[in-house]
Parts: C-alpha cells; structure tokens; sequence
C-alpha cells in the first residue's frame, strides 16, 4: 500500500519506438484476423455470433502489450487485439471460432468465450461486468500468498460499466486496495443504445473517484496515448498504488455484431476526434515521425495477413469435435468419486 | 459435552482453516464479529486475516472467490441469509458452475447459505433454494440434517474439487444437539436410512428429517413402520438408496421445504416412477411448502412449510391409497 508521505517510484519512461512498433504490429493482426473472421462468417464457417474490435485495437493492444507475464487479463469482446498481445495465438483464436476439439475451449465454448484461466487469461463469461470480481480474487489471494508485483486488467464497456457486477467488482477493487485496472472502452454504443442513456455522469471517468480509484481518460485512437496512459496506470498499480480506470474514447467502427449493419450509428461522430481510426492514425503517425516507411509497413501488414493465413491452414487439418466421444459431464469430481448422479 | 449444529459448522471451518493454508472465510459481518448467526465466532481473532468481512456485494463476494480458487485458494463464502445469494447467482451458476467445463480447470468454492424459515422471518429470511441450485449443471448442493453432517460434509465439500453450495438450516443452529464431533462419515452423494421400516419410505432432508422422524414416531404407536431416508446431498442424488428403500416399503411421500414446482421432490418421484414404478404400490406422493411467498407471522408461516402435522396427514392419506 502506498502510505502518505512515501513517494512513489518514478513514472515508466515515454513509450519507446520499439515498444510502439510492437504494439503496431498487434494493430496490424488484430486487423487481419479480425477480417478474415468477417469473412469466414459471411461464407457460413462461423457458428453463432462474431464481434469485432474494429476501431478499438489501440486501446486494447496497448493492455496486452503492457502486461507482464504472470499478470492477469478479462478482456471483453473487443480485445482481440489485447489477447494476442497478451500471448493468445492466432490458431487459437481460430480454433475456438471454427470449434476445434484442440482448441482451448474444445467446442464446448466458442467466439469471444475464450480464455487460458492459468495463463492469467481469463475466459469471459458473457454477462457483462462478472469478470471485475474473477480479476480481483485472483489478485487477492495473491496479496494473502505474499506474491507481490502482478497487477490484473478487467476490460468493461460503457455499457458493462452499469452492470451492478462491474459496480460491486470496483468497490471491492478499491475495499481490498488491489492493483486491479479497469479498463474502459467507452465506444459511444452498448449494442443500439447510445451512451446519453446509458449514463448520465460527464464523463465515465469521473466514476473513479467514486469508487476510490485513480482515473485517467485517454483519447482511444491514438497508440501512443494509450501507451502512455495505460503504461501510468500499470506502473502505479504495480508499485502500490491502488486500483486504477483508464477511460478510453474511441468509436465501434462495425455494427454490434456481423449480423448488425449498425444502421442507427450517428456519422456525425466519425467526424470526431474520438471517431478515427486508430489504425490508420498510427500508420499516420509511424510516418511522420519516421519510425517506419509506407513500404515497411505493407509488407509488415502483409506480413500479418500470411499469419492469420497460415494458421487458419492449420486448423482445416483438426479433427471434428464428436458428440460420442464427449464426457458430457460438468464435475471435475470424476463419477467414480462420488454416490448419486 | 454436547455441540450444536451451529457449533459444528463453526468447528469444521476452524479445522479447515487450521489444517489447509489454502481456505479462507469471506462473507458479510464474518470478521471480529462473527457472523450474523455466529457461525465464524472467534475465527477472525484465531486466524488473523483469513477471516474477512466482505461489503455488501454478493456477486463479487462469489466472484471473488471463484478468482482466488483459480489462485489455488479453497474459498468459504457465507451467505448472510439464503436469500441473499439470489445477488450472487449468476457467479455460483455461470461462472463458477461452468467454468470447469469450459475450460476444465476446476473452481473448489464453497457457498455457505443459511437456509429455510424461522418464525418471523418473512418472505425474506426465509428461503430453501436447493432446488434451483440443483437444477444447473456443475455443482454440489449438500443439505445436511444432522450436526454430525453439518460437521463432516462442510469439511467435505472443503476438500472437493467443484463448487458446493451448503445449504445449512437455521431452524437447527442452536437446537439440534449431539454428544460430540464425528470421526467419520459416509460419502459426500451417499443417503442414509435414518429409521427403517416397511410400510412407506419419506424421503426428507434438511430441517425436515425431523419433522419426518417425529411422523415415523408418531406413527409407529399405530403400527405403521416408516422408513426415513435423509438424502443429505440433493446433488447428487443417491437414487439407489432411495430406489432401494420403495422396494422394501412400496410407498413413497418426498417431502421438502422448496416450493412445489419442480424441485428436489419432483425429481425423487419421477426417479422413482422411472425405475421402479412397479415397485409402487400407491402412486408416489410429495409435500413441500405452499406455492406462495413465505409468511412472516409464525402462525403462517407454520402452515406454509410442512411441518409433523401435514406430513403425518399426507403419509396417513397415502396409507390408505
Ligand atoms: C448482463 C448482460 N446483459 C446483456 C448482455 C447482452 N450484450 C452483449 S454485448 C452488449 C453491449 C455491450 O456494450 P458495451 O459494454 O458498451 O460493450 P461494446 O459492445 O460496446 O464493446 C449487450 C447488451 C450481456 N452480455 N450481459
Ligand atoms: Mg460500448
């Protein structure tokens, strides 16, 4: 716990061109499977739903790329692109989208509902906001361990954020004093609804103080913004800080799902600063700044697109998943160990 | 020396706590105070943070304890009343009662709910919700009558690898009494014949072994022999020796303290109906409380539970079929 009078350890340096370069090249991926998974469940490969973190790469990349081994990761379901960084493999992802039985979840779970509970990643379940407690336990019984120096992200939307579960998890969050970031992606729209009815505060961030958290707001499209804002956040929950919000604006650049043309979107908010894609901002700025050429960065795309390509290869070798061979039993405690059914 | 079934559940926790690092206690009022009901009385000051009071949130009291399990923790969560875990639902039976199977890296919590009315206590206090926790796939739903069960099973569903959810009547906290602590125990799952017979079987438990018991009693002064199963797990429910008991008596009358819809009872009898209907000699019979929400005056409330009365009228009327 950071004590009055005990100043924290110096702030992390700015972002360096190498870690930016890294975090670009999740940008890149995240976008490319991020298509190929629109196009595979266009030609009917996907089962159920797909959503899409179009728009939100930045933000979310910036997560997973911060994030150390042995930290702990919620995502939502627009965090491809913090999942991947964060060690999730693009054949995973693929498995679980196509239902392959040697994928993490095996069939039994699929899209977004995907996760690796002791790699610190945790597979979300779909009731928005019931993750922020899941982060805290983990985080919590680390600190009654003695285990010092992992920190946990849970990752909510605008909308998640009025679900009483994110209410209750930040509380506790800030009662158990944990280094727990909750990250907002505030996108301007839960599903259909706008966020003028979803909250009526100025500003999302303004609920941290409430909740006894540091907040900070960052501008959602710009990489090295959230870089910085979120490697702030890291390094001070890290060090005993507390818990931390960081409160991201950006736009959901696609409809709710591919089934959702996103019709009712305003287009005026395209024009915002918030609006932009983070993408094409950062190719922007990786040019201006001479980080990288216009040449280097196709062939880096390109270079992502033969990933996804080469992985999705892979996964047309699994085997089908086969109901007769499925144990079809939700106990871990083997029936063989107990009386009853 | 004698020990209440409140007693018991308070030993078992200090013996969890004293014999396996890994558990912890987190509840509402849990800490110095104790515990509304007293069930962790001096366990905070026996080991010092290991037992927490929680704010008033139980989803993410749950949800706390599903992450910390994943951490390899051995979580006790105490409900402050049954009812309340209505807030907590969607963590006992999404997150913790999938997760699994979805991912199979089991979730070894245990939810304490203090369950099922006391005179007075209103629509509020009052619940008996093993019946829909037993309807999800992925948990354990223990209803022990006994301070020996209440005892040896919340140190069992400590050591099993899934979520239990312990459902404690508070009807027998401070007056159900034993001579002393047990040695040991029949298998989590396993049921027992509290009282053989051979006229009827009434498959109880919880709170209403008791009331089974004081029928099977009563009854015997007429020459009627009741046999009483306590089943002591609804989930999993041990259908054999249930199965095994309406061979004997051809007579069957499951009685619980849910609502009538569904529920633990209904699954006995279609159990029943399924393997052994012609076993019956009359057609099986259940009695649970009143399809209402539980009276607060004491006068309803007794008359919405089944209580000896009502049961001895339905296991005489099912005599007679
Ligand atoms: C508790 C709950 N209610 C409803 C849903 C259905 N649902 C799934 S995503 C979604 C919108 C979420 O909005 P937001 O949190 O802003 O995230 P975004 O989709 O914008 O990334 C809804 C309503 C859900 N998953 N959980
Ligand atoms: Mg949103």
């Amino acid at each position: 716990m950071n004590t009055p009078g005990t100043p924290l350890p110096a702030p992390p340096a700015e972002p360096s061109r190498d870690l930016y370069l890294r975090a670009f090249q999740g940008l890149l991926l995240a976008r490319a499977l991020d298509d190929k998974l629109a196009s595979l469940y266009r030609g009917g490969k996907i089962s159920g739903g797909l959503y899409l973190g179009r728009g939100q790469e930045a933000l979310s990349a910036a997560i997973g790329i911060l994030l150390q081994p042995g930290d702990v990761f919620a995502p939502l379901i627009r965090d491809l692109a913090g999942r991947l960084a964060f060690g999730e493999t693009v054949l995973e992802v693929l498995q679980t989208y196509l239902g392959s039985p040697l994928g993490p979840m095996r069939g039994r779970d699929g899209n977004v509902h995907r996760g690796r509970p002791r790699a610190g990643l945790l597979p979300m379940v779909s009731h928005l906001g019931a993750m922020v407690s899941v982060v805290n336990g983990i985080l919590f019984a680390r600190a009654m361990k003695g285990i010092p120096g992992s920190i946990g992200v849970a990752s909510l939307g605008d909308g998640a954020t009025s679900t009483g579960a994110s209410h209750e998890g930040l509380n506790q969050a800030a009662v158990e004093r944990l280094p727990l970031v909750a990250v907002v992606a505030n996108n301007q729209y839960a599903y259909s609804t706008p966020v003028a009815r979803q909250y009526a505060c100025a500003s999302l961030v303004d609920r941290a103080v409430g909740y006894g958290f540091q907040g900070t707001r960052v501008d959602g499209t710009d990489l090295m913004a959230c870089l910085r804002a979120l490697g702030g956040a890291f390094h001070r929950a890290r060090q005993g800080g507390g818990p931390q919000m960081v409160v991201g604006d950006l736009l959901r650049l696609c409809g709710h799902g591919e089934h959702d043309d996103g019709a009712y979107m305003d287009l005026r908010l395209r024009e915002a600063p918030f609006g932009q894609d983070c993408l094409k901002q950062s190719e922007a700025f990786l040019r201006q700044s001479a980080w990288a050429t216009a040449q280097e960065i196709e062939e880096w795309r390109n270079r992502q697109i033969q990933a996804v390509e080469e992985a999705l290869n892979l996964v047309q070798h699994d085997p089908p998943v086969d109901p007769y061979r499925e144990a079809w039993q939700a106990l871990s405690t083997g029936p063989g160990d107990i009386h009853g059914e | 020396m004698s020990i209440t079934y409140l007693e018991a559940i308070r030993e078992a926790q200090a013996r969890a706590l004293a014999e396996d690092p890994r558990v912890f206690i987190y509840g509402q009022d849990v800490g110095p105070f104790g515990g509304a009901f007293k069930a962790t009385k001096n366990l905070a000051r026996e080991f010092p943070g290991r037992v927490l009071d929680a704010p008033i949130s139980e989803d993410a009291i749950v949800g706390l304890a599903v992450g910390a399990a994943l951490e390899g923790m051995r979580p006790i969560v105490e409900m402050q009343f049954a009812d309340f875990s209505t807030i907590a639902f969607n963590q006992v039976v999404n997150q913790a009662a999938t997760l699994f199977w979805r991912t199979g890296v089991p979730c070894p919590i245990v939810v304490r709910l203090p369950s099922g009315g006391t005179a007075g206590s209103g629509p509020f206090h009052s619940q008996s919700l093993e019946s829909i926790y037993a309807h999800f796939p992925g948990l354990f739903v223990l209803t022990p009558a006994t301070v020996e069960d209440a005892y040896s099973m919340l140190l069992a569903a400590v050591a099993l690898d899934d979520p239990v959810v312990f459902c404690e009547h508070k009807l027998l906290y401070y007056h159900l009494k034993a001579g002393q602590l047990p040695t040991e125990a029949l298998p989590i799952g396993k049921a027992r014949i509290a009282r053989p017979g051979r006229d009827m079987t009434i498959v109880a438990y919880s709170a209403l072994l008791h009331e089974a018991l004081a029928v099977a009693e009563e009854l015997a002064t007429e020459g009627t022999e009741i046999e009483v199963v306590d089943l002591r797990s609804v989930k999993p429910l041990d259908t054999d020796t249930i199965v095994a008991s309406v061979a004997r008596t051809g007579r069957l009358l499951a009685i619980g303290e849910s609502w009538p819809w569904g529920g633990v009872t209904a699954e006995v009898v279609a159990r029943v109906a399924a393997e052994g209907l012609g076993l019956l000699d009359a057609p099986p019979q259940r009695l649970n409380a009143k399809d209402t929400p539980i009276p607060f005056h004491p006068q309803l409330w007794a008359a919405h539970r089944p209580i000896a009365e009502s049961i001895a009228a339905a296991a005489r009327n099912l005599l007679k079929l």
